[in-house]
């Protein structure tokens, strides 16, 4: 140990004085402007949230500026434990995480449906990705057309085949699947062309060892390409995970969290306790933010470890 | 090459695939043919439940009535006021970030680079009591400004994430070269590194663009009113108004998914760039 140290001292930094300052404040100088604003937008509200969420308050100031709420410890949480509301909105971001990681081999599916070189494929693969690029509150007016009773598509096919047209939009136990399936449209999209810029990668003389080998359709498919496409997997269930656990637009737009709340998720119930006519509760809210938060680290704290050990294989 | 190309199967197979990818396409975009179709289809004809056959003309009118009679243009406008300075912000503030954080070796580098990863990932729940607080204090809710920081803000973690890794992929020596050199840092910063940039850049502009264009939750969260609203949101307020009015509904929606669709096929190699960085390793 000391002899650790000893060396450390006795290597003397051999670089004008000057210079070596620079180098240290540099960094800083570069990193200070978006630094603060990060810090003041993003990290400061994230603290101030979770304060918040052990205060009752309505948004409100004094007339002297003075903050009104009370403290009421752990109660907003004690509160969500008995919220029927909260529970309907924990079990539906359970659902729309399910379902997201569909896009998965849907997007799979279709990256591989698309991976051939015929004329005009370039535009059929950024056609296909149409859907990403658009904003999910103009998906959510599309699907919302396409759902919509007495002459939607959508209801119009359940006639034909079942004899009475569902409107899914207005049905409290599909409400949640129909609207899943207008997000899950974009995220296939997304997933897509993550697995085709994969497919692109994959090293060509090991498909081709494998075919000599025999290997062909789903064993080539699972033991060949897919270990290869690894690295698209998982930024494609990071950005899916996200995706899901994000989703807001698309409720707000097609059905405002009903019939009767039955749609809502977690960060809608959030916005409608904090935002809406149905009272500024903006503790109960940030106590909803919290939890979704929660969830959202356990995902967020699986991409950091494995970016911090990419980092450290350098 | 995965799957094996179809140009070695059948001319049975060859032919079958180049029936299914138009009809695929087909079903795939159907929700969006529809809505176009739709914008495009006279009141008339909706009223008459006629919603898929032949329409009965072109109607044109259908657009210049959401110009002329609803503020759809100044909800465009307003847009490109929050879109436009988000996109040159988050990218030079990102730009000093990610050099600092790729080409500096101290000692909080790996901690504030993961900061700013992590950041990039909340939910906005979290923020959002206390940054609609924030920006009604400081005088700036219901202004393009004060929704376009915010963007700056929030944006600057996930390109601080690009830039970073694509300064990173640089040949270092050009660095040390100049630092032998004895060459300033900011000289360094702006003179050998930024021209390098230029595709970094492309990618994030169109990126950031499409991304802020398409927000809604911010644009609800921190505007309100037809003087600062984005169109994401002045659409969704609008739809309240149209109730059943599917022409008009359609024909706002394909104006708010036209710019950043425009994007795309413009600086599509950037998008797609940008997009599946770490894809692949």
């Amino acid at each position: 140990m000391a002899q650790a140290s000893d060396v450390n001292f006795a290597a003397p930094v051999h670089r004008p004085k000057a210079q070596w300052n620079q180098r240290t404040i540099a960094p800083w100088l570069f990193l200070a402007p978006g630094l603060f604003m990060f810090a003041v937008y993003v990290l400061w509200p994230i603290v101030q949230s979770i304060t918040l969420s052990l205060y009752d308050w309505n948004g409100l100031y004094n007339k002297d500026g003075a903050f009104t709420g009370t403290f009421i410890g752990m109660g907003n949480y004690a509160e969500l434990m008995t919220d029927p509301a909260f529970e309907v909105s924990l079990w539906n971001n359970f659902y729309w995480l399910a379902l997201y990681l569909l896009a998965l081999p849907a997007g799979l599916f279709i990256a591989i449906f698309l991976n051939q070189t015929v004329r005009g494929i370039r535009l059929y693969k950024s056609l296909f990705f149409f859907p990403f690029v658009i904003s999910q509150v103009v998906v959510g007016l599309m699907f919302a057309w396409f759902y919509a009773p007495n002459f939607g598509l959508f209801y119009l096919l359940t006639e034909w085949i079942t004899g009475k047209g569902t409107a899914i939009l207005a049905d409290p136990d599909l409400v949640t699947f129909g609207i899943i399936a207008a997000g899950l449209w974009p995220q296939i999209a997304y997933v897509m062309i993550l697995y085709l810029t994969g497919l692109n990668n994959v090293a060509p003389d090991q498909i081709e060892a494998a075919r000599l080998d025999g290997a062909k359709g789903w064993k080539m498919l699972w033991y060949v390409v897919l270990p290869q496409l690894r690295p698209a997997t998982f930024i494609a269930v990071i950005v899916t995970v996200i995706g899901a656990l994000r989703s807001f637009d698309l409720v707000s737009i097609m059905t405002s969290g009903g019939p009767f709340g039955s749609s809502r998720i977690l960060s809608y119930y959030m916005y409608e306790k904090a935002l809406s006519e149905y009272g500024f509760r903006m503790g109960y809210g940030a106590a909803i933010a919290v939890v979704l938060f929660a969830i959202m680290m356990v995902f967020i704290s699986g991409f950091i470890w494995k970016m911090w050990r990419d980092e450290k294989e350098r | 090459m995965f799957p094996r190309p179809i140009q070695q199967s059948s001319t049975g197979a060859q032919w079958l695939y180049t029936i299914a990818l138009p009809i695929s396409l087909v079903i795939w975009l159907f929700p969006l043919l529809g809505v176009a179709l739709t914008s495009l289809r006279p009141a008339s004809d909706l009223a008459q439940g006629n919603y898929f056959g032949m329409p009965s003309g072109i109607a044109w009118e259908n657009y210049v009535y959401i110009f002329t009679e609803t503020p759809i243009g100044q909800y465009m406008i307003n847009s490109l006021w929050v879109t436009i300075p988000t996109v040159i912000g988050a990218v030079s503030l990102s730009l000093m970030t990610g050099f600092a954080l790729a080409v500096y070796g101290f000692r909080a580098n790996i901690l504030i680079f993961f900061m700013f990863v992590a950041g990039n990932f909340v939910p906005f729940q979290i923020l959002m009591v206390p940054v609609r607080d924030m920006t009604l204090q400081l005088g700036m809710y219901d202004t393009w400004y004060g929704l376009a920081l915010f963007h700056i803000a929030f944006q600057t973690g996930f390109c601080t994430l690009f830039m970073r890794n694509f300064i990173k992929a640089l040949p270092f020596e050009l660095i040390e070269a100049a630092r032998v050199e004895g060459v300033a840092e900011w000289r360094i910063f702006w003179y050998i590194v930024l021209p390098l940039m230029r595709p970094a850049i492309a990618a994030l502009s169109v990126l950031v663009f499409t991304f802020i264009w398409n927000d809604f939750f911010w644009a609800t969260v921190l505007t309100q009113g037809v003087d600062s609203q984005p169109i994401t949101a002045g659409l969704s307020s609008l739809n309240g108004q149209w109730i059943a009015q599917w022409h008009l509904v359609s024909a706002g929606s394909i104006l708010a998914a036209l710019p950043p669709v425009a994007m795309f096929f413009m600086m599509q190699k950037h998008f797609i760039a940008g997009l599946t960085m770490g894809a692949v390793k």
